[in-house]
């Protein structure tokens, strides 16, 4: 056998092994890293592949446009139906309400964080209105039926007694109801709002409103003239995200919109919007091969498909005022 | 008086207006946010005590606690983080330090923004389908924990990332010119310099997975639980010896179920609970908040590049 020293080629010097030694360490640590990364596309797929292939046998049983364009959501009578549109109706319905609330509320306190306060002030301002994203959205659902339902109850009474035709038709406001759980939903998403329209209006250019200030304008008309006008995409992203967090919204509006699959876009009754089903339906112990447990997952692949939308949009927008200063 | 008086008188006082407008809005807002604490310290602080929080949940609500549930949030949280720190921070390092430009780091870039708009519900039907029931987790402390970890993950990644962003470009410079090589320069300087800023966005993450109600409802946790997880190698009923792990995969409930369980039941006591219940998670969530701005402020006085 022939001396293995001499085949081989000479040692590395020390320091050149520890070199590779590196080199190696590099290459594994890039490795995992890399892994890391690619693991949230894994997540994506495994959203997109989990509602397709638990809503398919849902759909060998109940016919895609039936589900689609269906006016009944009857899961658990012994003749159910699965037409999705009260469920969309109620999503929708209670997004606009919170629209309503957030987005004036929102863009008005933006303009005024961006255009009027000082920058203490603002530093001081952002993390406490980022704090009403952050409260539980259970405890907004206790709030909802415990504070603001009640109360909405005590001034619609007042309202309708201005409009006696309203009164005949709806005499009072029930407790649990679309328009409460949309107001609360609404204060839920005012940061949403405000953080990503202010970023917006504080991204354009200090030449413009100068160039409005030496034309002789005020504050207020070169805020709602100059720079909302050239921060418009940018806002409308913000609002674009914030009705994807609307229509995704689930605790609040499962406690206090009432639960009820009714087809109607009547702010003063009750509803049950996508999430809220999801929810119910997942409460009760759902058998692995039930077509109530298929239901949730072609209710969620809809879901899913609706905030993606707005989530490409908003996206979109945002790439677009990001270009454009 | 001139007619430019006049326009500057009536340009002054739209600007008072719009102040006004403004600054009531904002405190309609935090005022809300008063008004939502006041209502829950109301209706719960008379229900707060030490056997609340030693009690398991009960059909008498005067004997109910949050004992079960807040060992649950707790052990939930151990788990979320476990997962989503180390993940987050290592994509985020890949995509800040390492990734080149090009379709394919454009494909996960894309893919993390929308992530970060999927609703809540929709983490728990995916985690219901994949790790209920593919994977087998069964409806345990380790499918809820993971759950809530895929849900915060694209929140530390974009964390991660604007904390690296922020370190300019000369730092890493000067410890290549001394012959660091790219991991030396990450884990010796990048990463002690972003430290505030990364946990900053962990910490608020985290503040974001203890309210987390929807998804953990969506993969079954149960709302009635009269038991804690065997502590590791305790004796348990059945007379095993607990693993050091069997706690992952015990049945489990956290604070925002046994609340939303309790906002559902008819009566005064058990709203009184619910309001105990919601006054602790809201603690928990300020706190953690607070810490977070805390971190914030202390980075911003410390590091001045």
């Amino acid at each position: 056998m022939p001396d293995a020293t001499t085949t081989t080629p000479a040692p590395l010097v020390p320091h050149v092994r520890r070199l590779s030694g590196l080199m190696l360490r590099e290459r594994v640590v890039e490795g995992l890293l890399l892994l890391a990364a690619v693991f949230s596309i894994f997540i994506t797929s495994g959203i997109v592949f989990i509602l397709v292939n638990e809503s398919r046998p849902f759909f060998r049983t109940v016919n895609p446009i039936e589900f689609l364009t269906g006016g009944e959501w009857t899961p658990q009578f012994a003749d159910p139906k699965f037409g999705i549109l009260p469920l969309v109706a109620g999503t929708l319905s209670t997004t606009l309400v919170a629209l309503l609330v957030a987005m004036p509320v929102g863009t008005i306190i933006a303009i005024w964080l961006s255009e009027f306060a000082p920058a203490k002030v603002r530093e001081v301002v952002k993390p406490l209105l980022e704090l009403l994203a952050a409260v539980p959205t259970v405890v907004y659902g206790f709030f909802a039926i415990t504070l603001v339902s009640p109360v909405m109850q005590q001034v619609y009474a007042w309202v309708i007694s201005f409009f006696p035709s309203l009164k005949e038709n709806y005499p009072e406001l029930p407790l649990f109801n679309v328009l409460s759980a949309g107001i609360v939903m609404g204060l839920m998403i005012v940061p949403y709002v405000c953080s990503l329209s202010e970023d917006a209006m504080r991204a354009v250019p200090m030449i413009l409103r100068e160039g409005s200030f030496g034309m002789g304008a005020n504050r207020t008309t070169t805020a709602l003239r100059v720079v909302f006008p050239a921060a418009f995409s940018g806002v409308a992203a913000a609002y674009t995200l914030a009705i994807s967090r609307a229509v995704g919204e689930t605790m609040i509006v499962a406690i206090a919109a009432g639960n009820q699959p009714t087809l109607t876009a009547n702010p003063l009754q009750p509803a049950q919007t996508i999430t809220a089903f999801i929810v119910q339906a997942s409460m009760g112990d759902l058998p692995h091969d039930d077509i109530g447990y298929q239901s949730i997952f072609a209710a969620g692949l809809t879901l899913f498909v609706m905030t993606l939308g707005f989530n490409l949009l908003g996206a979109a927008l945002r790439r677009r005022y990001r270009q454009a200063y | 008086m001139r007619p430019i008086d006049h326009t500057i008188r009536r340009g002054q006082l739209q600007d008072l207006i719009f102040r006004v407008l403004g600054v009531s809005l904002l405190l309609l807002c935090l005022g809300t946010l008063g008004v939502l604490i006041f209502n829950l310290a109301h209706d719960g602080l008379s229900r707060l005590d030490l056997k609340f929080f030693s009690s398991f949940a009960s059909r008498h609500a005067d004997e109910a606690g949050i004992k079960a549930a807040w060992v649950g949030t707790a052990l939930i949280m151990l788990v979320t983080a476990l997962t989503a720190i180390p993940l987050g921070l290592a994509a985020g390092i890949y995509l800040e330090e390492y990734a080149r430009k090009n379709w394919f780091t454009g494909l996960i870039e894309i893919n993390i923004a929308n992530l970060a708009g999927v609703p809540s519900i929709i983490y728990g039907l995916m985690a219901l389908g994949l790790l209920v029931y593919k994977l087998n987790f069964g409806r345990s402390i380790l499918s809820g924990g993971v759950t809530l970890a895929f849900l915060i993950l694209p929140i530390v990644i974009v964390a991660t990332r604007e904390a690296l962003r922020s370190i300019p470009q000369s730092m890493r410079e000067a410890a290549y010119a001394l012959g660091a090589t790219r991991w030396q320069v990450i884990r010796h300087h990048l990463l002690p310099y972003s430290a505030g800023g990364i946990s900053t966005g962990v910490i608020i993450a985290l503040g974001r997975a203890i309210g987390e109600t929807a998804p953990l409802i969506t993969i079954g946790a149960l709302t009635y639980i009269a038991f804690l997880p065997p502590a590791p190698f305790s004796m348990m009923d059945s007379g095993h010896r607990a693993g050091a792990f069997s706690w992952l995969m015990t049945d489990f409930t956290v604070l925002p179920i046994q609340m939303f369980n309790w906002v559902s039941m008819p009566g005064e006591d058990f709203q009184a609970n619910a309001a105990a219940a919601g006054l602790v998670l809201m603690l928990a969530t300020l706190g953690i908040n607070a810490v977070a701005i805390g971190v914030r402020y202390r980075m911003r006085r410390r590091i001045k590049w």
